[in-house]
């Protein structure tokens, strides 16, 4: 087994240990050696004290789907041993900590176990209990260093870096870094046949979350006001948008906020204020998951039929209920497409990636205001808390955000009347004031019944006449979302993928396995919704279309066949909704076997 | 055929206010609340106070919940913004409302349903932030739209209209706006306009959240012998403990301002409430004492009303959070964009 460049590897740690900053230092200094490089992050729903997991996949040829082979263990949890040592690949190596010493029975033959006594030597260098388990995980990074042949000078440099302001704390990671570094030289055959080598491939990229991605979209849609209610995985995206107002949205000179973020009671008070500054004419937003989105539903209602745009980040994470709160899933496709009791359809859009997660948040207030509706983006817990290789951002200057139809105060100067509602240009999208402007831009805001003047009724056709426009406005969005991104075989297959969201990357490497192995299939990702004319036309030029999702009863292949005219039976499904992100094999097992038949 | 607009002929002689308007001009649709509602005099009393607080109508933001009271902000002032939210979750709206644009006059309509059991939570948690708005709460006793159900502020041992007797404590909303640090607490009567009208004046000068509980009537189904929340009760039972008088920051110099029983506190916009106590050791300013008192004279079955506490110098919603003076509403995107430069820059530090 020689594989370098092309492995993946798992470490096993209590949770609270500090164990993730030592993970992101190795996750970290692989980017750094210019390898393409993923990290999956698996851990409790709990503060300290139970069994966590960091998953590094390295790939020379950019491939950062999750990898569910590990070749190698560093098992450092006596907890989970039993399973993490079971987890190997045969063939693969055990790291464990033999200070204390391994039982004869949790011994496999198929792997080679290497013992580094890790905690003994931590106590007999550190002082102070907390330094020596801190310090333990930076020993297994020296050990790894070792073992994986990863360079000495990015680990130091990674280490000044960010211990600049803090001598001694350099000096304690480098001495616990040669440690574990030298323990392997002296007692491991280093280094082993998986391992890296540096190559020229990040130099272009950058690594982030999909949570601070997105609150960087927020900022630079130039969004003022954030609400929200602490929920895992979508707490990071307000995190990180107010550490980015700290940094760029104080008033230079009166040291003011130009930004407000409410941290609300509740995920409805969060929908309320969010709708609340929308209609005042503010970008305002709110970050939640799926129960969050759950309670917002009445506002949610409110704001399609008032017609306030408003944007809705939902952060997906493992349901039905409370679920698996730190486990990954799209189960809520279905959830943010109708929202809400009554006729609804809403807005969404569906990143597969940080990168996406910065460009669609700024969409998401574009058509918001654009049409005047709610906006979802949907991410989910693998791609908002995990650490992606994406192409470095960019930013056009020339930018300005599409407010919509707002008339300003001259506007209403020369107008007779003004009517909210009413459907002036014939596109289903009328004209909005921002309270404040002008006496005649007044008009009232409600969830109650109302015509097309802006007045309360309980008239059939008066009602009638504004739900039935709202149709048409929602219709004509689809145009307008983010399009689907397609690959096609040259002449087109006759059997084609179709996926969502972070799905995307396991698919991609699948469907090369597969045009590798000369089964050939075209493959779309939908990028938005409600799905427009490229949609229908890649369905309607397929035989066969396997739908790839994340959830147990098939969302996207029901959003499919319901909103677009593409018969149901062509539509197979496959699906990955045990809470871990998705990876090649989901699709290749099912796929294959079909595939050669067709063919 | 689109609504047509009323006609603006003036009779030459009707009076006007500072702005020039009309008592008119305060006015809204026509209400389609049941004749002699309680709801009806707040909304009247509401609209003299606009008027005399020379407020520019469409610079006021009208919220409300759901619930015959939450219908009323359709029935004043036409020319403001309005928003009939959902049941309970008004004090959301007003507070990302407030957020975003500070410069408006806020006022929100409220039920005792819409704030006491649905939406208790917000109407808590508005209070906790001092959102800068004018708070009523039209209370009845009663699920009036939803056709009499005891609401949360029905007394013990009163009794609906079919005849059942409440058995739960009711929660007081003046008592929990004081226990949660409410800056400005009233109380009054929908059929007492002479208190009402200058009591919605201080809360409209106030700066935070004013919060007034007004005993409303509901004619329909609460208002029959055996209730405590009927005209004739409220009538009996309320105690004026302080006698208000608001004095606009125009008029100050004229008005007569006379010291000994009286006490007066200096609104924000540089406006005076004075106080003339009906209760010797009543102190409006003295949170402690206002509560104390206030549990005696519920003891006794009686309704305290006036401005029960005041307190003008507590920080707001934008205080707390430290916002730029200006309204986030009028900040232009080239001041909130941090540009290309900065991305590039920042990116440095994503590995
Ligand atoms: C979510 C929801 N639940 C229930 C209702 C039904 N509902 C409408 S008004 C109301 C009670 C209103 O009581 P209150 O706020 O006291 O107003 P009042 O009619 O007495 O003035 C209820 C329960 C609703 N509109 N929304
Ligand atoms: S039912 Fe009661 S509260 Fe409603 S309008 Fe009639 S009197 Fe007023
Ligand atoms: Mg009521």
């Amino acid at each position: 087994m020689s594989q370098v460049n092309d492995f993946a590897f798992k470490v096993a740690t209590v949770n609270g240990t500090g164990s993730a900053s030592a993970n992101g230092l190795l996750l970290q200094a692989l980017f750094r050696m210019g390898i393409p490089v993923s990290g999956k992050n698996v851990f409790p729903s709990n503060i300290q004290g139970l069994p966590t997991w960091y998953e590094i996949r390295v790939n020379k040829d950019g491939y950062t789907a999750r990898s569910p082979h590990f070749q190698l263990m560093v098992a450092m949890n006596p907890k989970s041993y039993q399973q993490d040592i079971a987890e190997v690949d045969p063939g693969g190596w055990v790291l464990y900590d033999s200070t204390r010493e391994l039982d004869a029975e949790m011994r496999r033959d198929d792997v080679t176990f290497y013992g580094i006594p890790l905690a003994a030597m931590c106590a007999d260098r550190f002082e102070k209990a907390r330094t020596r388990i801190l310090m333990r995980n930076i020993g297994y990074v020296g050990a790894l260093v070792a073992l994986l042949d990863i360079e000495m000078d990015v680990v130091a440099g990674m280490l000044e870096e960010k211990f600049a302001a803090k001598r001694q704390l350099v000096d304690a990671n480098m001495s616990a870094i040669a440690m574990g570094y030298d323990y392997a030289k002296e007692h491991f055959e280093c280094p082993l046949p998986i391992r890296v080598e540096r190559m020229d491939a990040t130099r272009d990229s950058v690594m982030v979350t999909g949570n601070s991605a997105t609150a960087l979209g927020c900022v630079y849609a130039g969004a003022t006001v954030g609400c929200w209610y602490p929920i895992t995985p979508a707490t990071g995206v307000m995190d990180a948008f107010t550490e980015y107002c700290q940094q760029f949205r104080v008033d230079p000179d009166s040291g003011k906020n130009n930004y407000c973020i409410l941290q609300a009671e509740d995920e409805l008070a969060a929908a309320g204020m969010v709708i609340g500054a929308s209609w005042m004419g503010a970008r305002s937003f709110t970050p939640t998951s799926g129960a969050g989105i759950s309670l917002m539903s009445e506002f949610i209602g409110l704001a399609y039929y008032a017609e306030v745009p408003s944007v809705f980040v939902d952060v997906q994470r493992t349901g039905p209920s409370t679920g698996m709160p730190t486990r990954t899933q799209q189960g809520d496709l279905l959830l943010t497409a109708y929202a809400s009791h009554g006729d609804t359809k809403h807005v969404c859009l569906y990143p597969a990636d940080p990168k996406e997660c910065f460009e669609f948040s700024v969409a998401a207030f574009d058509l918001a205001e654009r049409f005047q509706t709610p906006v979802f983006l949907v991410s989910d817990l693998d791609i908002g808390m995990n650490d992606w290789m994406i192409p470095r951002l960019e930013w056009d200057d020339a930018y300005r955000p599409d407010r919509g139809k707002v008339l300003s105060a001259e506007d209403l100067d020369e107008m007779d009347a003004f009517y909210r509602y009413l459907d002036v240009d014939g596109d289903g999208i009328p004209y909005r004031t921002l309270p404040g402007t002008h006496p005649r831009g007044s008009y009232f805001t409600r969830g109650s019944g109302h015509d097309k003047w802006g007045r309360y009724t309980e008239n059939s056709e008066a009602y009638l006449e504004v739900v039935d426009r709202l149709v048409v406005k929602i219709r004509s969005a689809a145009e307008h979302v983010p399009q689907p991104e397609i690959h096609t075989v040259e002449g087109g297959a006759s059997v084609g993928i179709v996926s969502i969201g972070g799905c995307h990357w396991a698919v991609m490497e699948a469907r090369d396995q597969l045009l590798a192995d000369g089964l050939e299939v075209d493959y779309m990702r939908v990028r938005g919704f409600p799905f427009g004319e490229a949609v229908e036309r890649f369905l309607e030029t397929h035989e066969k279309i396997f739908v790839v999702e994340q959830n147990r009863d098939g969302q996207l292949r029901m959003l499919l066949s319901v909103e677009t005219g593409c018969p149901k039976e062509k539509l197979v499904s496959i699906r990955n909704y045990g809470g871990q992100p998705l990876s090649k094999e989901h699709v290749l097992d099912p796929i294959r076997p079909q595939l050669e038949v067709v063919v | 055929m689109s609504p047509s607009a009323r006609p603006v002929a003036r009779h030459p002689r009707m009076r006007t206010n500072a702005l020039g308007l009309t008592p008119r001009d305060y006015e809204g649709a026509m209400s389609t609340l049941c004749a002699g509602c309680g709801h009806d005099s707040v909304t009247a009393a509401l609209i003299q106070a606009f008027y005399q607080m020379d407020v520019e109508p469409h610079r006021v933001a009208k919220l409300s919940g759901i619930g015959c009271s939450s219908k009323t902000p359709t029935y004043f002032m036409s020319q403001a913004h309005g928003f009939n939210s959902v049941h309970g979750r008004m004090p959301s709206i007003a507070a990302g409302a407030n957020a975003a644009n500070r410069d408006l006059l806020f006022v929100g309509i409220s039920g005792d349903g819409d704030s006491l059991s649905i939406g208790l939570g917000q109407f808590c948690h508005a209070i906790r932030r001092n959102v800068n708005m004018l708070y009523v709460l039209e209370n009845n006793g009663v699920y009036a739209l939803t056709k009499g159900q005891f609401s949360a502020s029905a007394d013990v041992g009163t009794r609906s209209k079919k005849g059942e007797v409440n058995r739960h404590g009711p929660i007081d909303p003046v008592n929990l706006a004081l226990s949660l640090g409410a800056t400005f607490v009233a109380r009054s009567f929908s059929g007492d306009k002479r208190q009402l009208v200058p009591l919605l004046k201080a809360g409209l000068a106030h700066k935070g959240f004013a919060f007034i509980d007004v005993i409303s009537p509901c004619v329909t189904f609460n208002d029959h012998v055996g209730s405590t929340k009927s005209y004739a009760h409220t009538r009996t039972h309320a105690h004026e403990v302080v006698e208000t008088d608001f004095v606009q920051l125009k008029s100050r110099i004229t008005a007569d301002y006379e010291g000994g029983s009286t006490q007066a506190v200096t609104m924000h916009d540089g406006s005076v409430v004075r106080f003339s106590k009906v209760s010797e050791d009543y102190d409006p300013r003295d949170r402690g004492k206002v509560l104390r008192y206030l549990r005696e004279v519920r003891n006794r079955g009686e309704v305290a009303t006036g401005l029960l506490y005041l307190e003008e110098s507590y920080e707001d919603l934008h205080e707390f959070e430290n916002t730029v003076e200006r309204p986030l509403v009028e900040l232009e995107y080239e001041t909130l964009c941090p540009g290309s430069k900065a991305l590039a820059e920042l990116q440095k530090e994503w590995w």
